[in-house]
């Protein structure tokens, strides 16, 4: 009887544990929300009333939907640059015949384990030497290194577990590499495809170190934008934006665990998009 | 079984026709792979050779004052001064020299003695009005614009600072410096400071691990055993939060820990506190802010390996008598090892350089290796400086992720088995 007691307090206790753990993670973010729509300037409650002021000000100034253009560019032409680097580089590790996989693999993900602050250092020193510094370019070529293993990882968790032997399977029953390609690999690995251009995607549009080493006044991005308005005044032109990224942010969770969902392996991307957080 | 049947030469040509086929794939393969390899090589691996470059690079006195650089190599640097013919050197060199080298060159001596960059300015300026005398002269001349070129000490910097490479640098992310002997000693008491810093970073680390751990072990064990939709929003409350801008979770916070934030009013409402409690910009606020930020990091490994974990492992140890404490630590916590290998190694790993969080919740005092690289970067353009600064943390990483791929391992640290 005393056994049961203590099963069924240890069973309560995990489940306040649970709750708490839900409070202090997702507690702070649903808080910012309705201070996003407040009609005044203070980030107190009550709130003396509502409007969506702060909305007009971030998605109808300039400022702010200048940035808001950089970020799309960068992340855009970076996204569809690493997703071709990466993939290519994962159907390579799915063919089991690289000399030395898991060093290669170790260097290719180097830049999400380098902190990004000694990155930034470097490749400013280097786009500096090439006279890119504060240009759209350096910051593209970038972002481009930093999301580009993301998008290995993503692929290469998709690709965990298919046969390649099917490709040969399909050769032997006279079907061109072309088209055994076309029928067996690509509708396996479209979803991490997706998948990882999101994640590599997200590490962009979360971008500030390496981006506030590289860029100048013209290619200032949304999260540089919002680092400056954090450092000198929070205002509540900056929790509207903050809301906005968090919309983002539920609606690619979602796509990404649909994506992923047939995947039992997914945690791969889950991490990928761990390890994006490197990036800062 | 073909093989097996052929003969002598018939074996030996399928061998090799198979041996080719082998190489063309593994050429397809190679071929494959290589654009990431060398975009990653010359976008990554360049820089972070730039960086390692820039650390010991020492070019401001050779482009200042060449003649003087090569004449001090030569002086053996023992006691007192080097000989006239220096002197007279410099001072022909320091009134030509371009006035943007001789301000480079003044920066870097100012970082061997404090006050140099002022000494050669002034001497710049006054160095015209010495009528051009006998090189024995000049020594005699420029110890009377400024009686410290008469001190060896000044001549000792200098010469420590002609070569092209210096590890000045580097001895000085590390609190240490040459004397004028040319032997590594500490750096004097008050300047000793990186150590201390470099001490505070790893310290904070492994207390943002250690609470990671602590919260997030019965965290991933509940999301690996709950089921239905508390399951659902345990997921949901690790993945949206991880998922969500940095800097909006960041504001987030600010908000909520500030003097008159959320938590501050709440606990006032409820009269458990009279005046506002100090939840921010310090370093309650820190780590607060910080676990939040890598607690999925450590939840998503633990999890994983927890969910490969059959439950009947701790039914049949409870069936066979064993309390279920004893179960849990005979059983249960050794299979969750690796991830608690990976989940810690991972987090450590990107508290260490962290930068952007700390610069916006901790106070000045609590500032981690990362900001003072961007400090002196950014701020006071040291190169030198911040290339050091940025190798010592860039050794620290390395040696965590050689240890962690020995460990658990490269694929596992990604999160690919």
């Amino acid at each position: 009887m005393q056994y049961r007691h203590q099963i069924a307090l240890a069973r309560t206790l995990r489940h306040l544990f649970g709750a708490a753990m839900v409070l202090f993670l997702l507690a702070p973010l649903a808080a910012v929300v309705p201070l996003s729509f407040s009609a005044g300037s203070f980030l107190s409650y009550p709130l003396p009333g509502l409007s969506l002021r702060w909305y007009e000000t971030v998605f109808l100034d300039g400022p702010w939907l200048a940035t808001l253009k950089n970020s799309l560019i960068v992340g855009t032409v970076a996204t569809i640059a690493a997703t071709v680097l990466g993939t290519l580089a994962a159907y390579a590790f799915a063919r089991r015949d690289l000399p030395m996989p898991t060093a290669v693999l170790g260097f290719l993900i180097a830049p999400m384990i380098v902190p990004p602050v000694i990155s930034g250092l470097g490749m400013y020193f280097l786009l500096a030497w090439l006279g890119l510094t504060s240009t759209m370019a350096g910051v593209i070529v970038a972002h481009t290194v930093l999301a580009a293993p993301f998008v290995l990882i993503t692929v290469t968790a998709t690709l965990q577990g298919f046969d390649m032997s099917l490709l040969r399977a399909a050769a032997s029953l006279g079907a061109s590499p072309t088209k055994a390609f076309l029928t067996i690999v690509v509708p396996v690995i479209t979803p991490g495809i997706v998948a990882g251009a999101l994640f590599a995607f997200m590490t962009s549009f979360d971008e500030v170190v390496v981006t506030l080493f590289l860029a100048g006044p013209a290619q200032r991005t949304l999260p540089l934008k919002m680092f400056e308005g954090l450092r000198d005044n929070i205002e509540p032109s900056i929790l509207a934006m903050a809301t906005f990224l968090m919309v983002i942010a539920a609606m690619t969770l979602i796509v990404s665990v649909v994506l992923m969902k047939k995947n039992t392996r997914n945690l791969g991307g889950r991490l990928g998009r761990a390890m994006a957080e490197t990036g800062e | 079984m073909a093989v097996a049947v052929a003969h002598g030469a018939e074996a030996a040509e399928l061998r090799r026709a198979w041996h080719r086929s082998g190489q063309r794939r593994r050429l397809v393969s190679l071929l494959l792979v290589a654009p990431l390899f060398l975009y990653v090589l010359l976008a990554f691996m360049l820089p972070i050779g730039l960086v390692l470059y820039r650390a010991f690079e020492n070019p401001e006195l050779i482009e200042a004052f060449p003649e003087t650089a090569s004449a001090l190599s030569g002086w053996d640097g023992g006691e007192g001064l080097p000989p006239d013919p220096v002197f007279a050197t410099f001072a022909r060199e320091l009134a030509d020299a371009p006035k943007r080298a001789t301000a480079e060159a003044a920066r870097r001596l100012n970082y061997e003695i404090s006050g140099f960059r002022t000494l050669i300015s002034s001497s710049a300026r006054k160095i015209d009005s010495i009528e051009p005398a006998e090189p024995s002269a000049m020594r005699a001349a420029l110890v009377a614009l400024d009686e410290r070129w008469g001190e060896p000490a000044y001549w000792h910097a200098m010469k420590r600072a002609t070569p092209s490479y210096t590890p000045y640098y580097i001895l000085a992310a590390l609190d240490l410096r040459q004397d004028d002997r040319g032997d590594v000693v500490l750096a004097p008491e008050d300047q000793r400071t990186y150590v201390d810093i470099l001490l505070r970073t790893l310290r904070i680390a492994a207390v943002v691990t250690l609470i990671c751990l602590l919260l997030g072990f019965p965290l991933a064990n509940l999301m690996a055993t709950a089921s239905g939709p508390f399951a659902v929003i345990l997921m949901i409350a690790v993945m949206l939060p991880f998922w969500t801008s940095l800097l909006a979770r960041t504001s987030a916070w600010i908000v909520l820990l500030q003097k008159e934030g959320l938590v501050n009013s709440l606990l006032a409402r409820l009269g458990l506190i009279h005046a506002p409690l100090e939840l921010i910009f310090n370093t309650t606020g820190l780590y607060i802010v910080m676990v939040h930020m890598m607690l999925p990091f450590m939840v998503l490994p633990l999890y994983a390996t927890m969910k490969g974990i059959p439950p009947h492992f701790m039914k049949a140890s409870a069936s066979l008598g064993a309390h279920p404490l004893r179960g849990f630590l005979h059983v249960y916590l050794p299979m969750t090892l690796p991830g608690v290998g990976a989940g810690a190694l991972l987090t450590f790993i990107v508290t260490v350089g962290y930068y952007i969080t700390p610069s916006l919740v901790a106070s000045a005092g609590d500032q981690m290796v990362g900001y003072f690289i961007a400090f002196f970067a950014n701020t006071t353009i040291n190169w030198g400086m911040a290339s050091a600064l940025g190798m010592v943390l860039l050794a620290c990483v390395v040696v965590l992720y050689l240890l962690a791929a020995r460990m658990v391992g490269i694929r596992q640290l990604a999160g690919l088995k």
